[in-house]
């Protein structure tokens, strides 16, 4: 027959945890009345700096979904200096990313040259119809507000710190 | 279809034949059961089909393929970068697993070599994968037993690895870290610390399972003498891993091959246990979680300083070659064989999954048993369906 | 009953009212506070706290969320069989709860054998569950079925025999009687507590709590319900309303089990004589129809809370375990406390 000792540990941890729940509180967080913080470098929902942004067509071309999607023409601006000549730029109609499609893999981030595109932490854009989760130029420049800032690493790295655009 | 072997075409019309067997409600020797896609105890839609003469097991025919993705196909048409976001999600639990041994091939026929600190993050998340992935076991295999409160234990001590690994990453189960030639970022300011906190959370969780579920009696019963695998069938039917340790057999690749990582830097054992009953399967994974923690601990305190990414090219164009590299995951062996015709894209990239290789065994071993030791068997041979479908 | 005196008729309506009221809320009760919240705190997580404040109007969600569902039939169940088990179920719960005295006036029969009818209408639920168990043309209902009962009729010996020491230490079959018996007897001579049967009966109390837990199918007894292997055994093909019963049932049952516990082991619905005399009190007084009740209730929630406790901890028992379990230790060992017991009872 089973010996006593195990069965009673068991049980004694079970009630420990009772105790615990009810003096310190659960381990959960309560999410609509509270939400935890998510880490700086999570993955949530792609920011666009639109200034920076030529229309290379890199992060479209780079997807592995093919969920993002631009149109642009080219413009003439003022030249730089006094007597130059009107130079081309690029100029973004329409850059739109489809979130249902999108798997968070950041490929589009990493690859962008010119820095136009960022990761934040926020994760509450859910929506009911699946259209509207594709968000617009707009849009994502909105989310270019909730961009945190670049940590500072570890000891002994030789990284430099980067910094994010702000308007 | 297309032409079939012999074996092909016996297995499809058995199959068929169960199949048939499993819908007809009167039947003369024995009932067939369908332990069914859907299921409480197969972790995902595995389907096996059981012949039962009362409660004992006499044919068992697992049917796979429910959960097929078709990752070596899909391979063959992604440049090497978003490959590597694909395989994140061949075994989800310990994903950082998955993406090394086929960044380790890459390098291997572009002749890289990634800086030291690299590869110390490398092996550092790859081990907190390891204890991520198995503290879930720990707590599922109580689950498929009954008891369902460790679970929730194992899942909470789990979160602090998951939102480290978060930190690190960004992503809590597709990481996505690994690049040709080092990792994608460096580690942020005060990442060290708070893993600390969190392995040491680990550790006491472990404490936890040894008095809630190892210690417990009715689990000992439950699972001392059921699913006995001999080391020399077990290796026949090319189990790896912790499956194998369990049956006596030291074999470990962290410590026998040489790819790069530095587990040979650090002070660290292998476990087996002689009995390779379930019992032996879950203390062996028990004690390999305490002794991951340990690992990363030292490897935490020797991290080397330096750049994380070697000299690489924008556009990765590996030249032609074949490579094939196996690790240690921890669901047991991970190999992929990339072979390259010198394009962006991989010529063929074969993935050899543990979990896989573990199922075979199970119309061997689980003849004989009863219904509810089916249960445990594949409790404690423990895979993951992504792992075992890709 | 009580202070007024009621026609046969009005009478026998309130005590059906009474009869619903008895088994069904301290169900709702026990169902709340360990199902939903105990359990919970095990788990370090809050439970349900949305639905009314802090989660305590859940059960009512459930309700109505399961009498809304489709009520579904399989294709060849057999339809009699299959609509009925739930309650045959259920009725052995109302029936159990006929026996059980709430005060010393407050009960709903006074049978001179209230123990015996007790153990043998609890013996019903047995059939309801085979009835489900192959009504339902499911394999998996058919395997928890047959499990259920080998596993009842194996644990309802123990059960019995543990009661047996009871009932030779209090000299009557009659529930009054061995609630009397508790208040009126001494220890050593210290007439203060009572002598609620707990503390010599303490081997035929660790029995009964087992054979509970086995009639229960609670883990570690949950075979025929194991949820990992068989979905949920019998219950599998009920949806709806008919799945609500079982649900309601299993803790009903619980409960009132746990009411005979308590009038069987510590002392019913009386509290300790040196309280009753330090009010002043008589222990037979009409008071204690209404304190009674409460009495019953707290001693309830403290053997129920024992039931889950376990429940919520341990795996379960493959189920040859089970039987060698019940047929080669625990029937031993009442017997064993069967003898001890007939023996004291002559001596002192």
């Amino acid at each position: 027959m089973p010996k006593v000792p195990g069965l009673i540990k068991g049980l004694s941890i079970t009630l420990k945890e009772v105790v615990k729940t009810m003096v310190k509180g659960a381990e959960t967080v309560q999410y609509p009345h509270e939400k935890e913080a998510l880490a700086p470098r999570s993955r949530g929902v792609i920011a666009l700096h639109e200034d920076n942004c030529t229309s290379c067509m890199l992060c479209a071309r780079e997807c592995p979904d093919w969920c993002i999607y631009i149109e642009g023409h080219k413009d003439l601006a003022p030249p730089r200096r006094a007597g130059g000549s009107p130079r081309s730029v690029n100029k973004l109609d329409r850059f739109d990313i489809d979130y249902s499609l999108c798997m968070y893999c950041g490929i589009c981030v990493e690859v962008c040259p010119f820095e136009a595109l960022f990761w934040t932490p926020e994760y509450e854009y859910s929506e009911p119809r699946i259209a509207d989760l594709l968000h617009d130029k707009t849009r994502l420049g909105q989310w270019m507000e909730t961009v945190p800032e670049f940590e500072s690493y570890e000891a002994g790295s030789v990284a430099k710190v980067k910094k994010v655009p702000r308007p | 279809m297309t032409a079939k072997t012999d074996a092909q075409k016996l297995s499809y019309i058995a199959a068929q034949a169960a199949d048939a067997r499993v819908n007809v409600e009167l039947e003369a020797e024995g009932m067939t059961l369908n332990i069914g896609p859907q299921h409480p105890a197969t972790h995902g839609t595995l389907r096996i089909i059981v012949r039962l003469d009362g409660e004992q097991v006499t044919k068992v025919d697992p049917v796979l393929g429910y959960m097929h993705r078709g990752y070596e196909k899909l391979a063959e048409v992604r440049t090497y970068p978003q490959v590597t976001t694909l395989i994140n999600r061949i075994d989800w639990v310990g994903s950082f697993a998955n993406e090394v041994p086929f960044v380790l091939a890459a390098e291997q026929l572009m002749g890289i070599e990634a800086p030291d600190r690299a590869q110390w993050i490398r092996t550092i998340l790859f081990e907190m994968g390891r204890i991520a992935n198995i503290v879930l076991f720990l707590g599922d295999m109580g689950v498929q037993l009954g008891a369902v409160t460790p679970m929730f234990y194992a899942l909470r001590d789990r979160e602090l690895i998951l939102n480290q690994i978060e930190s690190a990453t960004g992503g809590r189960f597709h990481p996505n870290f690994n690049r040709i030639g080092g990792v994608k970022d460096d580690l942020p300011a005060g990442w060290i610390e708070d893993t600390k906190v969190a392995l040491d959370k680990i550790m006491s969780f472990c404490d936890d399972a040894e008095g809630l579920i190892v210690g417990n009696e009715i689990f000992e019963e439950r699972t001392r003498g059921v699913g006995i695998i001999p080391a020399d069938i077990g290796l026949e039917y090319g189990l790896t891993g912790a499956n194998i340790r369990a049956s006596g057999v030291d074999w470990d690749l962290r410590r026998d091959s040489d790819i790069g990582l530095p587990y040979d830097k650090v002070d660290w054992k292998v476990w087996t246990h002689p009995d390779g009953d379930s019992f032996a399967r879950y203390w062996v994974r028990l004690q390999e979680v305490r002794e991951s923690c340990k690992i990363v601990e030292q490897l935490l305190d020797s991290l080397p300083s330096g750049a994380i990414m070697a000299k690489v090219p924008r556009i990765i164009k590996v030249p032609e070659g074949e490579a094939c590299i196996a690790t240690e995951n921890p669901l047991g062996q991970m190999s992929y064989y990339v072979v390259s015709k010198g394009g962006l894209e991989p010529f063929r990239v074969k993935i050899r999954t543990a979990s896989f290789s573990n199922m075979s065994i199970t119309p061997w071993l689980l003849k004989g048993a009863y219904v509810p030791d089916v249960i445990t068997i594949l409790a404690s041979l423990y895979f993951i369906l992504g792992d075992l479908d890709r | 009953m009580l202070l007024l005196e009621l026609a046969y008729w009005q009478e026998s309506i309130l005590k059906l009212l009474l009869g619903f009221i008895v088994v069904l809320v301290p169900a709702g009760v026990t169902v709340y506070l360990y199902l939903f919240k105990m359990v919970s705190f095990m788990q370090s997580r809050l439970g349900p706290m949305e639905a009314g404040p802090y989660g305590s109007l859940q059960l009512l969600a459930e309700l109505g969320k399961s009498a809304q569902k489709e009520d579904i039939f399989p294709d060849k169940a057999d339809r009699i069989v299959y609509a009925a088990a739930p309650y045959v179920v259920i009725v052995s719960s109302f029936l159990l709860v006929l026996v059980v005295p709430f005060g010393p006036d407050a009960y709903f029969v006074n049978f001179d054998t209230g123990i015996f009818f007790a153990l043998a209408v609890s013996s019903l639920s047995v059939i309801g569950i085979l009835m489900a168990g192959w009504a339902s043309a499911s394999k998996y209902s058919l395997m928890g079925g047959l499990r259920a009962a080998g596993q009842l009729i194996a644990y309802e010996l123990p059960l019995i025999l543990a009661v047996v020491g009871v009932v030779i230490q209090a000299g009557t079959l009659n529930m009054q009687g061995i609630v009397d018996a508790q208040i009126n007897g001494e220890i050593f001579g210290w007439g203060g507590l009572g002598n609620p049967f707990i503390l010599t009966q303490f081997i035929a109390f660790f029995i009964f709590m087992v054979a509970v837990q086995a009639e229960l199918t609670q883990t570690p007894f949950d075979m025929p319900v194991a949820e990992s292997e068989l979905v949920t055994g019998y219950m599998t093909e009920y949806s709806g309303f008919r799945f609500l019963m079982f649900f309601i049932g299993e803790f009903a049952t619980a409960n009132i089990f746990a009411f005979l516990g308590a009038t069987l082991f510590l002392g019913g619905w009386s509290v300790p004589p040196f309280v009753t005399d330090m009010l002043g009190l008589d222990p037979y007084s009409a008071w204690f129809n209404l304190i009674g009740p409460i009495v019953m209730l707290t001693k309830m929630l403290l053997i129920t809370f024992v039931i889950y406790w376990v429940r919520f901890t341990y795996p379960r028992f493959r189920e040859d375990q089970l039987q060698a379990f019940a047929w080669k230790f625990l029937i031993p060992l009442s017997l064993v406390n069967i003898a001890i017991t007939g023996v004291a009872k002559v001596v002192f």
